[in-house]
């Protein structure tokens, strides 16, 4: 974070935005497509201030987490299950490699479908995206228990139930964290691509609606927007990461 | 204890090697093994690298079965791992839990031996206590030197209770001044418990200082080449031991043994 905010981070960016302030500007491009910087800066001030922004913001934010929590848990149990078992894993493999190159985003149809325009729709989409990078880290996180620890729970005689619980998870818990961060940015990305294609709330579907409603600076602002809550979102979770599980969060980085 | 106790405990040694082959994916790791070792001994095993001074530590630890002829403790057939036969791992820092302090990495070993939770704390203090690591009790392994650490496996390893210890090159990767003191320091705890050790490791010094008696072992497949019994006073002592003659008559032979390979 510190690094992507110190003053030489700055300079590339600030640049690009007085070049395109610049550019718009010179060539007199037309309002109805493209916005300066300024004018986007303005909008979202605007947005800000009657708060239709924070609006959208929670729409999709709630619709991510819904989704985020019905898929994220089914691919944790999923994963975690099929890691430790690799007669399950074996059973498995042909149908889930069947099923997990499908883009979530070809779902949508069929979530229409079944679940019509709205709400319930995004929060389906977003569970089924979510939950594959959750169901094939989580598996990974519990093949990669360090074999060392699984002797020692044999040397002890632990149950089978006691090696999970005290052995297991908590050592792959570093790992599961890391699946639960990229799960997090892909539900994100999800639900906004529904609410851009079809659910009309939310802050895909500002950005949408400014653009069919010719309001670029808008449009900008509300995209801009989205990046700023992806890099907070991101390092929300790093920090909680490094916070948990210190050195040991790094996969790899046990010691 | 009654007069037949003494003499069927007496009969059956700790640990005995019959006619032991071990292959693994086909390999011929370990050939015609025979070594008897007798309750409270402290044998040292040494030999170059790959020769298969881990492989037999695990056949004794119930990782490995053996492809012919049997692995007996107190006289039955090894037949999986069991807490009565204790390992120190020789890499420490994948051998402890990252997530529990020290005091309850040796919990872990306690939780498993059934110990009531009321007992526990003064258990842990005690094994703590012997190993040097009183004050550490709240450190999480990351906290800690990697002697440190390798106590620590030796605290765990303690409350297991264990009749017999493993003990793979446990003290290879720590320099040489905590590697005399941690010597030392398991020497005096084993022969106040009376623990049978099984102790790997790679430096001929180590092996005739802390040994009863001292197996070589020679490569591909591994098979013994010779027993020496180390017939030195103990305690052991690391001046005098280590200018004993016998010692450096020992030192001889090893080292011409570990050259012609
Ligand atoms: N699980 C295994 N499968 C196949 N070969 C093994 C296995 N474990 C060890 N070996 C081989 O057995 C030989 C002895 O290994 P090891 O007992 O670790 O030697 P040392 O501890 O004396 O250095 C080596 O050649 C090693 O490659
Ligand atoms: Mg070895």
């Amino acid at each position: 974070m510190s690094a992507l905010l110190s003053m030489r981070g700055l300079l590339v960016p600030a640049l690009l935005l007085l070049g395109a302030e610049v550019l718009v500007n010179a060539a007199d491009l037309s309002s109805n497509n493209i916005a300066p910087p300024s004018a986007a800066f303005a909008a979202l001030l605007r947005i800000m201030l009657d708060g239709t922004l924070f609006v959208s913001t929670g729409q999709t934010l709630l619709a991510t987490a819904m989704g985020l929590a019905v898929g994220g848990s089914l691919g944790l149990v999923a994963g975690i299950l099929l890691g430790l078992s690799r007669t399950a894993s074996r059973l498995m493999t042909v149908s889930l490699e069947f099923f997990r190159p499908v883009p979530a985003v070809a779902l949508i149809p069929i979530s229409m479908l079944v679940f019509g325009f709205g709400y319930a729709m995004e929060v389906a989409v977003v569970a089924f995206a979510a939950f594959w990078p959750m169901l094939i880290y989580c598996k990974g996180a519990i093949e990669a228990v360090e074999p060392q620890l699984l002797e020692v729970a044999q040397m002890l005689r632990l149950s089978y139930f006691d090696t999970v619980r005290k052995i297991v998870l908590p050592a792959a818990l570093p790992r599961i964290f890391v699946a639960l961060r990229t799960a997090t940015g892909i539900a994100l990305i999800l639900g906004v691509t529904t609410e851009i294609l079809s659910n009309p709330q939310g802050l895909g579907f500002a950005v949408m609606s400014a653009q069919q409603s010719l309001h670029p600076d808008n449009m900008i602002a509300n995209i801009f927007w989205l990046g700023v809550l992806g890099v907070v979102v991101n390092s929300g979770l790093l920090w909680l990461q490094s916070r948990l599980f210190g050195n040991a969060g790094r996969p790899g980085g046990g010691r | 204890m009654s007069q037949s106790a003494v003499a069927t405990s007496q009969a059956a040694p700790e640990i005995c090697f019959d006619g032991v082959d071990l292959s693994l994916g086909g390999l011929e790791i370990l050939k015609g093994i025979d070594l008897e070792i007798r309750r409270g001994e402290f044998i040292c095993v040494i030999g170059p690298s790959g020769c298969g001074k881990t492989t037999m530590l695990r056949l004794i630890a119930g990782f490995h079965r053996a492809t012919a002829g049997a692995v007996m403790h107190e006289g039955r057939a090894v037949n999986g791992p069991s807490p009565d036969i204790a390992i120190v791992f020789q890499d420490y820092g994948k051998a402890l839990l990252p997530w529990r302090n020290a005091a309850d990495n040796v919990a872990l070993a306690l939780e498993a031996m059934r110990v009531p939770k009321s007992q526990r704390a003064d258990m842990i203090t005690g094994f703590l206590g012997k190993v040097g690591l009183a004050d550490h009790a709240q450190k999480f392994p990351s906290q800690m030197s990697g002697g440190m650490q390798q106590r620590l496996q030796i605290a765990r390893a303690l409350a297991q209770n264990p009749s017999v210890l493993l003990m793979d090159e446990p003290f290879g990767a720590l320099d040489a001044m905590t590697r005399q003191t941690l010597q030392d320091e398991c020497l005096n705890l084993v022969e106040n418990m009376g623990t049978t050790v099984f102790f790997v490791t790679h430096d001929i010094e180590e092996a005739i200082y802390l040994g009863d008696r001292v197996v070589t072992l020679s490569p591909n497949p591994g098979r013994i080449a010779d027993i020496h019994t180390v017939n030195l006073p103990r305690p052991r002592n690391q001046l005098t031991t280590r200018e004993d003659p016998e010692f450096l008559r020992l030192r001889r032979v090893l080292f011409d043994f570990i050259q012609g390979h």
